[in-house]
């Protein structure tokens, strides 16, 4: 506890001294339009948080996005364990995958408004981004797999849910926490940029949008640190949670 | 009924491995495979175990028989305890206190808690041994069993094994010709030009 105390401390400490060089520097230019200070943007995101409009634009905005996320994460997985077992699905899949990986967003983002609304752009985007991060970490997880414990699962006739919790699972979970770590950060950063080209009605997107469009810097400032919060916060909360409840069920004696 | 094998071969990448080689293996006994390193007895073993298949050659009277196995290396789950790597295996009447029991049987001690990437060779191989005994099994198949364990140590694990085999099929691979006397088994020589 004492330690995470120590962390956490520290962590603090960091963050104040980036938000004091923020200050500085905005002291310097002493142009709000350029850069407005850290209290200013503070201020802009009490204002705005009093507005009914903001909370649905997160939310909205928000369940959307892990929506696509989640979508990503489970089809990249089901994926991975399907071109694990076939090597025919593998070389299918894997000149696919590595183009929506090399593929721009900016790219996939206008190619899908003239698919679909500009409402599930966002849905789309993050599922695209999320996709194929998932699907490489969890294959390369299973392929890491230590095949002579399997084989020794064999001989024992060890059945297929003790094999998992056994086997599978405590070497592919690191895997699947690197694939949710760097696929959050990627679906918060595509569904806003998805948004923000798409423009769906009360969404985080629009209002980045018009704070571009009528120059309000500090708006601008401030619904971005309530992105950077919303994806640092649901990571924090899907990296502490996710992988306990998997240990938790896997460890359940069947 | 005995388990034979017939005109057995394997090759790996061109090479061969085991060539022709045809040997039987009496049920309830204990045989001992010997033969210089390289020459295939862990390929034939494992072909026996159906983990590798033959490139020609039959096999008889292993069918539907419930196999067990001590591996030349441990192969255990590297943070799960000893006794959690033992139940894995067994079947449910195989209760914590009769692992414990064998595990004291075979002389272990300062196991409880640890993973077993904690525990020395010796100690990790001894938990393989009994892994292999308390799962349910007509054949055991043990490779270099008694690989790494003092002499004072063997003696125990070898009498451990004796005792706890009594009237099974035990195929044993070893290179020590003394722990062929122990275990009191028939023996068989396998040669590169077999």
């Amino acid at each position: 506890m004492e330690k995470w105390f120590k962390r956490a401390g520290l962590r603090l400490m960091v963050l104040c001294f980036w938000i004091i060089i923020w200050g500085v520097l905005s002291r310097i230019i002493n142009q709000e339009l350029f850069l407005p200070s850290p209290i200013s943007v503070l201020t802009t995101i009490f204002e705005i948080g009093k507005n009914t409009t903001f909370w649905i634009s997160i939310g909205n905005s928000f369940i959307r996005i892990i929506l696509g996320f989640f979508l990503g994460l489970i089809i990249g997985a089901v994926l991975a364990l399907i071109s694990y077992k076939s090597k025919v699905v593998y070389e299918l899949l894997s000149p696919l995958m590595k183009v929506i990986k090399a593929t721009p967003v900016a790219s996939f983002i206008i190619l899908a408004l003239v698919w679909i609304s500009a409402v599930n752009l966002s849905v789309l985007i993050a599922f695209l981004m999320v996709l194929p991060v998932s699907y490489s970490n969890i294959l390369q997880g299973l392929k890491s797999i230590d095949q002579k414990l399997l084989e020794m699962s064999r001989v024992f006739r060890i059945n297929r849910w003790k094999r998992i919790r056994a086997i599978y699972f405590p070497t592919v979970l690191p895997f699947i926490i690197s694939a949710i770590s760097i696929g959050l950060g990627f679906s918060f950063k595509s569904g806003i940029a998805a948004e923000v080209i798409g423009r769906p009605v009360n969404s985080i997107g629009i209002n980045l949008y018009e704070s571009k469009l009528y120059l309000m810097t500090k708006e601008l400032f401030a619904w971005t640190v309530v992105i950077i919060l919303l994806s640092v916060l649901f990571e924090f909360i899907v990296m502490k949670v996710l992988p306990l409840i998997m240990k938790r069920g896997i460890n359940h004696e069947h | 009924m005995s388990i034979k094998m017939k005109n057995i071969c394997k090759s790996f990448n061109g090479q061969q491995v085991l060539s022709d080689v045809s040997m039987s293996f009496s049920e309830g006994k204990i045989t001992c495979i010997m033969g210089a390193s390289g020459v295939g007895k862990t390929t034939l073993i494992n072909i026996l175990m159906g983990l590798w298949e033959a490139d020609s050659g039959e096999i008889t009277g292993i069918n539907n028989k419930k196999i067990s196995a001590v591996f030349q290396e441990d192969r255990l789950i590297e943070h799960w305890d000893a006794i959690k790597n033992i139940l894995l295996v067994c079947s449910g009447n195989v209760t914590d206190e009769i692992v414990k029991k064998h595990l004291e049987d075979i002389g272990l001690v300062d196991y409880e808690g640890k993973p077993v990437r904690a525990l020395s060779g010796g100690m990790r191989r001894r938990v393989a041994i009994v892994r292999a005994i308390l799962s349910e099994y007509d054949i055991l198949f043990m490779d270099e069993p008694f690989k790494g364990l003092d002499e004072k140590l063997k003696n125990q694990v070898v009498n451990y094994v004796r005792e706890n085999t009594k009237g099974k099929t035990l195929i044993v691979i070893t290179h020590d010709r003394d722990e062929v006397a122990m275990l009191g088994g028939e023996l068989v020589y396998l040669n590169s030009r077999q």
